[in-house]
């Protein structure tokens, strides 16, 4: 680059002779420097904020198409990293303590269609109506045929059917995927498991919800997809379940019963092993049965008859009041108590069974054993109402139970306004005071397991359930070999299994009339037991509805001919399935004895 | 130099493009190939689940008892008893194996050398 001087000499001379300041000269020249300095900084300048401005455009247009492109398209699952087992099922399958399949989950298919796109509705109809019997051809065309652009056929679809309805190859028939819940056992525990029905549908997929038992209780869990591989184990034992199932159906028949409920229990873990209630129904089908106005509840096939059916359980009481009166030290198994029937009180009058007399005097043993009101009533009275209703809330009588089904809150026991002497006796033995089934069973497990109070459950536990003591040990034992005592000598000798040392309390309660009072030839038979009695490990309780043996010459009510008979069939029965071994009695002595001359 | 450095880094460039234009494919290729395998698992573990409830269903404890009433002929399977409970000492020993004879009665183990000096 030239420079040009500031102060050329030839202008510089010339100025000096014309008698100028020379330095206005180099001032300009250096003026027009700077400017030119200036000019050229400025373009370069220019040039450098454009390539700037360029660069950010490019980077925030990238950004911002980059955010409407995801913006724009549909969601999809990050490709790359292997899925888990989380897409498997949408909801949990349910099994049996050992694994076995009680519910789970099946892909099949709902039929809908699109009447706008149908070639020709009425043979579509007529077609759809000879594959599906519940389909009206006639008003399956009319509503394809009133200008709808879409209707529901089928919830869901055998595999045939679906072939049938893609045979008719019209266009307007769509099938949408379904996951549907599948029983594979049928009957079997339907009540436990309760059922499921499709909640909010769409044509891709449908929400499958619990509408009962089990399956509505834990929705949430069933539900939750962090936990949809794992199945929830219950308690139950499918193979000792269908033997309870299959006895108790028999023996409903033969005692010529209306209604039969069974309840299977871990003493030491509250954990419910067998729960049964006849008449049932298939979970898979769930019916929906239209009842007489005068029915009974328990006359449903949905009703839990072991959970929900709030009975008088007539003389399973006693051992409460034995056990309480041994436990304040009031009495010892052979005290002996007043049984001189039949007892005034008030104006009421206290019976025994066939106005029969046991007394004068019976020891407490006895009086369990044979069932004796008055004794118990005298019993009941020596500890007193108050300390009666606080010994039997600590034994959950008074509390809907916790086990896990829906029904079960709504299943309260049924208590007296007010505790005036006369239902501190009755409740002694079981009347006026009414409760499920699950809770006698409850709170002979809290007898037979030492004293220590259980919570039923139906979810399978790993462990022994810490729990309060509501008896002294030694107060436990006693209670359990005066129920051993019913069974070997009192009224329900018929209970006695070789090598099982069943221990348990009959209970034979009239039904109550909804009109009030009871009626004659009405009862509701109960027996609980627990078993072996030496190391008690199960509580079973069997209760029918309105049994009666005939095999007599007169019809027989008691439950000591009803439902021990029954109980004892189903200990014979599933003792061996829950791996207990008999108890050998000792060997008979060898002939030769050593005799002493 | 400055030359040779620009065809070296135009050089690279092109490798470094054509490279990641196979990379590219490559990724696509293995994603096609998790996607399809993905769905290979769905569909196998669908068919699971569905042998899982068939296997549940056709072994369902009334099934297998009235299949076992109708076989009782064949294989006489009865419920199980507390009768059928045994004890240890009533299962019997397996027989003794003939390997050693009698133990009391002992048998010469060594061998006499042949003449030859071989053994047989």
């Amino acid at each position: 680059m030239t420079r040009t001087p500031l102060r050329p000499l030839a202008r510089i001379l010339s100025a000096r002779a014309a008698g100028e300041n020379p330095d206005a000269i180099e001032r300009e020249n250096l003026r027009l420097r700077h400017e030119q300095m200036r000019d050229k900084s400025r373009s370069r300048a220019e040039v450098r904020l454009l390539i700037l401005g360029i660069a950010f455009f490019v980077a925030f247009s990238t950004i911002g198409a980059r955010m409407g492109l995801l913006a724009a398209t549909e969601p999809v699952e990050p490709r790359a990293q292997a899925p888990g087992a989380e897409i498997i099922a949408q909801r949990a399958d349910i099994t049996d303590r050992n694994g076995r399949v009680l519910a789970t989950n099946m892909l099949t298919h709902a039929l809908y269609a699109h009447p706008k796109d149908m070639v020709d509705p009425a043979r579509v109809a007529k077609e759809l109506a000879a594959i599906f019997p519940e389909l009206k051809a006639d008003e399956l065309q009319r509503r394809f045929t009133d200008g709808r652009s879409f209707m529901w056929l089928r919830k869901v679809l055998s595999p045939e059917q679906m072939q049938a309805v893609h045979d008719i190859g019209d266009p307007g028939l769509l099938f949408g995927p379904r996951e549907m819940r599948l029983y594979p056992n049928g009957n079997l525990a339907a009540h436990i498991l309760g059922g499921t029905s499709f909640g909010a549908e769409g044509v891709h997929s449908a929400e499958v919800i619990g509408t009962a038992g089990v399956e509505k209780f834990m929705d949430a869990r069933l539900r939750d997809p962090a936990q949809a591989g794992t199945p929830l184990a219950l308690s139950i034992d499918l193979t000792v379940q269908a033997t309870v199932e299959e006895i108790l159906g028999a023996g409903m028949t033969m005692m010529n019963a209306k209604g039969a409920a069974a309840i299977i229990m871990d003493v030491n873990t509250g954990e419910i092993i067998a729960m049964a209630s006849l008449p049932d129904f298939d979970p898979n089908d769930r019916p929906n049965p239209v009842l007489a106005k005068d029915a009974e509840p328990g006359d449903n096939p949905l009703f839990n008859r072991a959970v929900q059916g709030v009975y008088e359980l007539g003389s399973t009481f006693k051992i409460f009041a034995a056990a309480q009166a041994m436990e304040l030290g009031l009495l010892n198994a052979e005290s002996m108590v007043d049984a001189n029937a039949p007892m005034q009180w008030g104006k009421h009058k206290i019976k025994e069974f066939q106005n029969k007399n046991y007394g004068p005097l019976l020891s407490l043993t006895e009086v369990i054993a044979k069932s004796s009101n008055v004794g118990t009533a005298h019993v009941a009275l020596l500890i007193g109402g108050l300390r009666q209703q606080a010994f039997l809330k600590s034994l959950g009588m008074f509390d809907p139970t916790p086990v896990e089904l829906i029904e079960a809150p709504g299943a309260k026991p049924l208590l007296p306004a007010k505790w005036p002497e006369i239902v501190t006796i009755t409740t002694s033995y079981g009347h006026g005071m009414s409760a499920s089934p699950l809770h006698l069973a409850t709170a002979y497990a809290s007898i037979a397991n030492g004293g220590i109070k259980i919570k039923p459950t139906l979810i399978k536990q790993d462990s022994v359930q810490p729990g309060i003591r509501i008896l002294r040990e030694d107060v436990a034992k006693a209670s359990v070999a005066m129920l051993r005592q019913v069974v070997v000598k009192g009224t329900a000798s018929l209970a006695e299994v070789p090598g099982y040392e069943v221990a348990g309390k009959t209970g034979t309660a009239d039904k109550p009339k909804r009109t009030g009072g009871y009626y004659k030839d009405k009862v509701i038979n109960t027996f609980a037991s627990v078993f072996p009695a030496s190391d008690p490990r199960y509580v079973v309780l069997i209760t029918l509805d309105e049994p009666v043996e005939t095999s007599g010459t007169e019809p027989r009510r008691t439950a000591g001919w009803t439902a021990v008979p029954v109980a004892a069939e189903v200990i014979r029965r599933i003792a061996p399935l829950l791996g207990i071994r008999p108890l050998v009695e000792a060997p008979p002595l060898d002939g030769l004895t050593a005799v002493n001359n | 130099m400055r030359p040779f450095i620009y065809v070296l880094s135009f050089i690279a460039v092109l490798g470094l493009g054509f490279w990641a234009y196979r990379e590219h494919y490559e990724t696509r290729e293995a994603l096609r190939d998790v996607q399809s395998l993905q769905a290979e698992i769905a569909d196998l573990r669908d068919a699971l689940a569905l042998q899982r409830a068939e296997w549940a269903y056709l072994n369902r404890p009334t099934r297998l008892r009235e299949l076992a009433g109708l076989n009782f002929d064949r294989l006489n399977l009865l419920p199980l008893e507390p009768t059928q409970f045994g004890d240890v000492a009533q299962v019997a020993y397996p027989a003794v194996e003939e390997f050693f004879g009698q133990i009391d009665n002992p048998v010469s183990v060594i061998g006499d050398q042949p003449a030859t000096g071989e053994f047989p």
